[in-house]
């Protein structure tokens, strides 16, 4: 089984997030970059099918140089390859679209994409690449059994989980369960020093078109100050939910 | 041209997102002078829907799709858009919209913007403010394809009403092979969700083991809200994983969160942030959780809690 692990560069989620050029760029200055959590439970489950049932992994991301070292990071956790695609990450179809040639020129067959990115938040890749490709789709999956070219899934829904059953070739959105994150791998040393050897292949970007282009950021409005009631006053608070906030 | 807006429903109920994409869809129609119509899928009565502007409802019956398929209902949702000349198709954020609507998105060839929360500012350029960055910023967003998919983000255009007379109509779809099954659903039943609730209570490491939830779960009941976690509580084992919320847990987007013994981590924060308003209880006047909070106590949880059920019980009764 080929399997291709999506890779997204996000901020680390303690980031601090600010804006620049008139608030048209998001500011990277200081941010520190890491594999999007979703993407890092993914990659885990492919390591998985690597160990007990003798899966190759590949891992792409789509962007500029300076990913490098976060796909390096996935190659030191363990996964064999992986692909650059040399272009700016600007809009989710767009990524799915370049993402789609790797698949197809890849004989990929599990794609295993995380549920959502923690920047631009698009929740999209996953389910926009599996209709490009015409590949199964399963999103929100928090459990997966691959044997021959049957696949049992488990995903989320409102209140509960659904039971799937659906067959290769297949794109997954992931999420915590498909792995927990006991599971979670940190690279050592000795990951770290075959990741340098492995190879990271730059392809060129097939040129797809952006369909949506971000003009600028806001930030949330500063928010005023809590307020505090004595813990002796409690008819205080039920009367400001009640008639300040009017949420009771 | 029209403005189609996919109403969803369970077991032939509405979610309560329906009404809020139909009142978005009125909005968006408006503003581009043109109709709104609402499809609707094995839904018990659609003609609720023209209490919020729908002045038009494509109703599917259809036994092959009793139960969501995202492949089978995006080509429904398709034929839909054809059918009705529509470039805009408008989809709540429920798991199930989300799961939706990239596919209608490469359908129609359409740019999506997803978790949008409010009106377009401008429909031409068709520009639309989003929550990016978990919640810590927006984008204003620019679609630029002839045809548009808009996620709405939950609770945040809020439900308005607009009576129209309205039509319901029944759609004929042709339903696509599905490619994946649905084998088996497990629901709990008779539990508010924190995707639908209003309100959600939820408790951290601070109440110091499993056994201590009772209260947290009166406080929920005496409330109608559902029950929710940190994720430190649900990695421990002592709640279950569907009710982590933060960045890696649910997203929340209730109009009331109350947070007990939570410390406010700002992964944390990410995912209820969306929440209108934040009540904390904390023993610890320097929890983080104060600088996001619009009500706050310092106490105890296991004397401020069941206090506050007591009072809400009373006041509840009045
Ligand atoms: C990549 C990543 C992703 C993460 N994603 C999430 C996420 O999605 N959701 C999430 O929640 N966390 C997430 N975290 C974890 C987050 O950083 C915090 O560790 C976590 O939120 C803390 O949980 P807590 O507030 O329950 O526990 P603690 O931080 O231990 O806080 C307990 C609080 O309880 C208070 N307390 C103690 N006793 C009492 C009492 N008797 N009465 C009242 N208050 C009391 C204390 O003062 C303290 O403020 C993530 C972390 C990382 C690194
Ligand atoms: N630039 C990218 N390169 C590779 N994979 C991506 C990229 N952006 C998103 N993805 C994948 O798609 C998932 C969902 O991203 P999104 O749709 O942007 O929320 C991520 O978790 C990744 O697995």
């Amino acid at each position: 089984m080929k399997i291709l692990v999506c890779i997204s560069h996000v901020p680390d989620t303690t980031s601090k997030i600010n804006f620049t050029n008139n608030d048209a760029e998001f500011d990277k200055n200081g941010v520190q970059f890491v594999i999007n959590p979703y993407d890092e439970f993914c990659l885990t489950r492919a390591m998985w099918f690597k160990e007990k049932q003798g899966a190759s992994v590949t891992v792409v991301n789509v962007g500029g140089a300076e990913t490098e070292p976060t796909l390096r990071k996935a190659l030191a956790i363990g996964a064999d390859d992986a692909i650059r695609i040399n272009a700016e990450p600007t809009d989710g179809f767009l990524v799915a679209k370049e993402l789609a040639e790797v698949v197809k020129n890849g004989g990929f067959d599990l794609v295993l994409a995380g549920k959502e990115s923690a920047d631009y938040n698009g929740q999209m890749v996953p389910g926009m690449l599996a209709s490009l490709t015409d590949f199964n789709f399963v999103n929100g999956c928090v459990e997966i059994e691959v044997e021959g070219t049957n696949v049992n899934a488990k995903r989320e829904i409102d209140g509960g989980a659904e039971t799937l059953a659906t067959t290769l070739p297949l794109v997954v959105g992931g999420q915590k369960g498909i792995v927990e994150e006991k599971d979670l791998r940190i690279p050592n040393m000795r990951g770290i020093m075959m990741a340098r050897k492995k190879p990271l292949q730059v392809v060129e970007a097939s040129g797809a078109n952006a369909s949506t282009n971000i003009q600028t950021y806001e930030k949330p409005a500063p928010k005023g100050a809590v307020k505090l009631v004595d813990a002796d006053n409690l008819d205080e608070l039920i009367n400001l939910l009640h008639n300040e906030a009017k949420v009771i | 041209m029209s403005v189609l807006v996919f109403a969803d429903s369970t077991d032939g109920k509405f979610k309560k997102t329906a009404f809020e994409v139909v009142s978005y869809g009125k909005k968006v129609a408006e503003q581009l002078g043109e109709n709104v119509v609402v499809l609707t899928i094995n839904a018990a009565d659609s003609s609720e829907l023209h209490k919020y502007g729908a002045e038009k409802v494509l109703a599917v019956s259809n036994d092959s799709l009793a139960t969501f398929n995202a492949k089978q209902y995006a080509t429904v949702v398709q034929q839909a858009a054809a059918k009705e000349n529509a470039s805009v198709v408008i989809v709540d954020s429920s798991i199930d919209g989300l799961y939706l609507a990239p596919l209608v998105a490469v359908s129609l060839e359409a740019g999506y913007a997803s978790n949008v929360v409010a009106a377009p500012s401008s429909t031409s350029p068709f520009t639309v403010k989003r929550k990016a960055f978990s919640n810590k910023a927006f984008s204003n967003t620019v679609i630029s394809t002839d045809n548009k998919v808009i996620g709405l983000a939950k609770n945040s255009f809020g439900i308005h009403e607009s009576q129209v007379e309205g039509t319901v109509e029944a759609f004929e779809a042709e339903v696509a092979a599905s490619g994946v099954t649905s084998e088996n659903i497990e629901r709990v039943t008779g539990k508010v969700t924190i995707a639908d609730a209003d309100t959600v209570v939820s408790a951290g490491r601070g109440l110091k083991g499993p056994e201590n939830w009772g209260m947290v779960e009166e406080l929920a009941e005496v409330l109608g809200a559902a029950t929710a976690c940190s994720k430190p509580v649900s990695d421990l084992g002592w709640r279950p994983h569907g009710e982590h919320v933060g960045q890696t847990g649910k997203p929340v987007a209730s109009n009331l969160y109350i947070a007990i013994g939570i410390s406010g981590a700002i992964q944390h924060l990410a995912g209820i942030n969306a929440s209108k308003v934040k009540v904390v209880i904390n023993t610890d006047p320097e929890a983080p959780f104060f600088k996001a909070a619009d009500y706050g106590v310092v106490g105890d949880a296991f004397e401020v809690v069941p206090k506050l059920i007591e009072k809400l019980k009373a006041f509840k009764a009045a």
